[in-house]
């Protein structure tokens, strides 16, 4: 359980050099402070490490993710580095040319940064505030609700079902979001629920 | 997976990727690990490279796969129930089965009642005018006790393994020829690796994917397969197993959760609006065990389902209102994303919601599903990147030519943080649920899909509640007393699917077992009395009292067989093989030291890996080893469990170049999903002579990874595989642009004249076949094309409802050699 400790705490001492080492104990301690002068820092050691899963193939494989503040966004972490995870009993540190690639799925150039929306009949997305979609897009669902909601079948049963939305779940989020995406899909009485295991 | 769960019990991957090391033999077919699963793949190279085991591959093309193996078979698209159904045929008519596993651990001693028939490639009870089957004559023979009758000598006539005979014999390796293309040698050598492992000592394990499943009779596919291991022997064994490897990096878990149609979490199943109470819900569940001695762990449904009504509902779900039950949704028919766009293409849905799915590329017949997207009142698409299904009212010329001014849909995308931005559990392939730690901060203005679906729920509820509306009362009845209603946090939704104590829990003597409030470490706590909560039973064990073992990371292997038992939680109850006690013998011994895994030691069943058996019932009670089902046994004859028959037969793809060469009266699976107003967009072979098959490259993910630089300069544009000799019959060069159409819609692209794929002789005809990877759209890096599902068609499977990607007819021509 205290990998991750150990492997950190070896990085700081790689890149710093820090005394208290074999070598140190050996009394080689002012050899080694001159060639750690000349080691350049481990370009990790500053970042924050992280374990997930590649979120393309059910191989999911573990992944380290490195970050660091960006000053351009106000000190926001961002991913800077990604491998394979070593100690993963699976891909053992490997990675393939999609999970190798992971970093600019993240920083894509059609990642979306911001809520859009298109007027109908436009030729367009247009940047909109989330308040401004969240409350048009309850307001549409509970239009269509209303309207379409269907209490008791023609045999008298309770059926409490909407069946002219339908909503997609994506299979690659975690399976808290699957649970939240369920009860608030089923909540709403909604039966046209798919997600990829059909495709 | 729903033929493995009608098989096993269970419809999940059998063993795990770490397990696949422990082989003796690997049959990859119905997929291409190497190429789309390449870091699973390892271990089958590991077990290659340490334990000398070989690779066959099965595949129309010559794959990365192939171009490891030790054996390479090509095959027609779509006539894969032929191949092994041939494989089947082999092993039982010159008996190389593993007979003690057959007569043990499979029904192939159950008697079939009478009335049971099979004609010209249709069983008894076959309605045409409805296109489907009446399954009452499939089966057992019920004695005098209520238990199924069995004939352990395997002799009587209406024995399972006597009509498995009967049934099989048509596929005579000739027959495979004539159906499959295979030639007979490298056939008859596919079918003798095979039998080296009927014997308890060398396992086989089979790994499959979409190549499988994406068949009009795609269950049916893996059905047959799972029939060959169980001849063999290689279920529940180290190295055996019937391999599913999965899409998505969460599609297990999300297909445990249960975002389907008719699905509540853990399989169990959505009330239908003939079942207005509980009861008579619950009523059609009872898995009354069908021999004596058996676990028939399903008797529990009831426990399982009251505790998921409790997580949904609440303190509001009371035993006086049967626990909420009025307030489910209750189908009508189950509505598939077949049916979904069937529905949406008729414009009678108002609004679609795509979390993480671009339905237009992944959908067959994208040209419907691109007229039915205009004819949406809204459209919300929840997805880190931009899709092609979120632009789909953009013109981009020849790849999507629409005109924006005739479409009203209103769209939204709404940003959401990518995988390194939140945390969460997943659950792999091999049911292995792990933690994934929150890495960085979410992108730009995105959010969590937990926030935004707790939003929009707030926002909803909200409107109800000041306005009033139809269907408010089972609305406001959802369970929502999150610590922060806003945004529920991953620990606490993960203890919700786990469930926990509402009161004391006590044993019969009235000793308390789990104090009110405590995490629940088994399903096994589980009570139908409303005392207990847990949305998802399977997964009861993940956070219990001492925590959440998602997270824990201990990767020793003390056995080394590859179990990792304390990495992650595997369910059900962290096992790791799933009926595993079939690795050992009746009397609980192994099968034989080289294959020694679970075994009783004389008081309790032990080994590497948590048994999948109630661990202290003796062998001799004869309790069967697939504890799910009622028969203790695993299925040969699946009864009446699958839509289109008890066995497999050989049903040619909906369009196919040839006369089904096994039973000519047979056009496509007679029971598959169509719907009638689609019927005129099949061509047939006069026009389309040429088959097609979809696949996808090691350098994409899906629709993806079009929009990922580096994927996109290293396979940047859409191309269409051909072999040699179709290339010189329509005077097609590499590298030319040709046109690829079906009778639904075209694409071009580049020429690939490879060696990889050969024309086959079928029936005594030649056909050809092109291979078309899905990868490429209209929106991202690489180069724009036409969605590749324009040209598939709307049919799906009889049981999975999955389209058929894999076997469609097109025709192909040059349209010019480019300059460069």
């Amino acid at each position: 359980m205290n990998i991750e400790v150990s492997r950190r705490r070896f990085l700081q001492l790689a890149g710093a050099g820090a005394a208290g080492t074999a070598i140190g104990a050996l009394g080689f301690a002012e050899a080694e402070a001159q060639v750690s002068a000349h080691v350049k820092p481990f370009r990790l050691v500053q970042t924050k490490e992280a374990r997930t899963t590649c979120p393309y193939c059910a191989v999911s494989c573990g992944m380290m993710v490195y970050a660091a503040p960006n000053k351009a966004s106000n000190g926001k972490l961002e991913v800077v580095h990604i491998e394979g995870d070593a100690d993963h009993p699976v891909n053992r540190g490997t990675l393939c040319p999609k999970g190798a690639a992971a970093i600019d799925y993240i920083r894509s150039a059609t990642r979306v940064k911001t809520p859009m929306y298109r007027k109908p009949g436009t030729a367009k997305f247009e940047p909109v505030t989330w308040d401004f979609a969240m409350e048009r897009i309850a307001k549409l669902m509970k239009e269509d609700r209303d309207a379409n909601f269907v209490e008791k079948n023609a045999a008298d049963t309770t059926v409490n079902r909407w069946t002219t939305t339908a909503f997609l779940s994506g299979s690659s989020v975690t399976n808290e979001t699957g649970w939240v995406t369920y009860k608030v899909a089923r909540g709403l009485g909604l039966l046209q629920i798919e997600n990829q295991a059909r495709i | 997976m729903s033929s493995l769960g009608p098989t096993f019990g269970r419809g999940a991957m059998t063993n795990s990727w770490t397990d696949i090391r422990n082989t003796d033999l690997v049959l990859i077919m119905g997929g291409n690990a190497a190429e789309a699963h390449p870091c699973g793949f390892k271990w089958v190279t590991e077990a290659k490279a340490e334990r000398g085991a070989k690779l066959m591959v099965v595949d129309p093309r010559f794959t990365r796969s192939a171009a490891v193996a030790d054996h390479y078979a090509p095959i027609r698209p779509g006539s894969d129930v032929a191949f092994l159904s041939g494989v089947v045929n082999y092993l039982l008519s010159n008996d190389k089965i593993h007979k003690e596993y057959v007569r043990h651990y499979t029904n192939a001693s159950y008697l079939v009642k009478e009335g049971y028939a099979f004609n010209e490639g249709f069983f008894s009870g076959y309605d045409e005018s409805k296109a489907t089957y009446d399954r009452s004559s499939w089966e057992y023979e019920i004695g005098p006790d209520g238990y199924a009758v069995r004939d352990m000598t395997l002799e009587h006539p209406r024995s399972v393994f006597q009509l498995m005979k009967k049934h099989f014999a048509v596929y005579t390796p000739e027959m495979v020829n004539r159906v499959s293309g295979t030639p007979q040698d490298r056939f008859l050598k596919v079918c003798e690796w095979i039998a080296s492992t009927a014997n308890g000592e060398r396992a086989m394990t089979i790994m499959y994917a979409l190549g499988w499943t994406q068949h009009s009779h795609g269950a049916q596919n893996i059905r047959t397969a799972a029939m060959i291991q169980l001849l063999c022997g290689n279920i529940g064994i180290p190295g055996g197993g019937v391999n599913a490897l999965r899409g998505h990096s969460n599609v297990q878990g999300i297909t445990d959760v249960g975002t389907l149609t008719a699905a509540i979490p853990g399989y169990l199943n959505l009330p239908t609006e003939t079942e207005p109470t509980l009861e008579s819900h619950l009523g059609k569940r009872t898995f009354k065990p069908l021999q004596a001695n058996q676990t028939s762990y399903w008797q529990n449904y009831r426990k399982f389902y009251v505790s998921f009504l409790k997580s949904f509902y609440g303190a509001k779900a009371t035993p006086e209102n049967s626990f909420g039950y009025d307030w489910l949704p209750k189908l009508d028919v189950p509505y598939d994303c077949l049916r979904m766009f069937d529905l949406i293409n008729q414009g009678k849905t108002t609004g679609l919601i795509c979390q993480g799915f671009n339905p237009l590329m992944a959908i067959a017949d994208s040209n419907k599903s691109a007229a039915g997207l205009a004819k949406l009142k809204w459209l919300v698409s929840i997805d880190p990147i931009e899709t092609d299904t979120a632009r789909f009212w953009e013109n981009h010329g020849e790849f999507n030519n629409v005109d924006p001014a005739k479409i009203q849909t209103e769209v939204f995308m709404l940003p959401v943080t990518s995988f390194a931005e939140e945390a969460g559990s997943i659950t792999n392939s091999s049911r292995c649920i792990s933690w994934k730690w929150q890495a960085a901060d979410p992108y730009h203005d995105s959010r969590t899909d937990v926030v935004i679906l707790a939003d929009l729920f707030n926002r909803i509820r909200k409107l109800y509640d000041t306005q009033g509306g139809k269907g408010a009362e089972p609305l406001m009845a959802v369970d929502w007393s999150y610590k922060n209603p806003a945004e529920p946090h991953a620990d606490e939704l993960l203890r919700e699917l786990n469930g926990k104590a509402l009161v004391d829990l006590k044993d019969a003597s009235g000793k308390v077992t789990r104090q009110a409030g405590q995490q629940l470490a088994s399903f096994g706590e589980m009570r139908d009395d409303g005392s207990t909560d847990g949305s998802m039973w399977i997964y009861t064990g993940v956070y219990g009292p001492s925590g959440n073992l998602s997270q824990r990371r201990d990767n020793s292997d003390p056995s080394g067989l590859g179990v990792y038992g304390n990495w992650g939680f595997s369910w059900p109850a962290n096992r790791r093989i799933q009926y595993n006690r079939a690795s050992a013998d009746p009397e609980g011994k192994p099968w034989s030291e080289r294959k020694k895994f679970m075994y009783w030691n004389g008081e309790r069943w032990t080994g590497p890996d948590v048994p999948d058996y109630v661990p202290t019932i003796p062998p001799e009670r004869a309790t069967g080893p697939f504890i799910m089902n009622p028969e203790g046994v695993s299925r040969l004859w699946v009864r009446g469990l699958m839509a289109d028959g008890p066995f497999p037969v050989h049903y040619e793809p909906f369009e196919s170049p040839v006369t089904n060469p096994v039973f000519p009266k047979l056009k496509g699976n007679p029971a598959a999903r169509i719907f009638e107003r689609d019927r005129p967009s099949f061509g047939n072979a006069k026009e389309f002579p040429i088959v097609a098959t979809t696949y996808r490259l090691v350098e994409h993910f899906h629709y993806w990874t079009k929009g990922v630089h580096m994927n996109a300069v290293v396979q940047p544009e859409f191309f269409v595989e051909m072999s040699e000799q179709l290339a010189a019959e329509k005077n097609i060069k590499h590298g030319d642009v040709i046109r690829v159409w079906s009778k639904r819609g075209s694409v071009k692209g580049k020429a690939l004249v490879t060696k990889r794929l050969k024309p086959l002789t079928i029936d005594g005809k030649t056909v050809h076949y092109v291979g078309l990877p899905l990868n490429f759209g209209f929106i991202g890096e690489a180069r724009k094309a036409n969605p590749i599902n324009g040209l598939t068609p709307p049919v799906g499977d009889a049981n999975s409802q999955t389209p058929e990607f894999k076997a469609f007819l097109v025709n192909v021509e040059r349209v010019a050699t480019p300059v460069a």
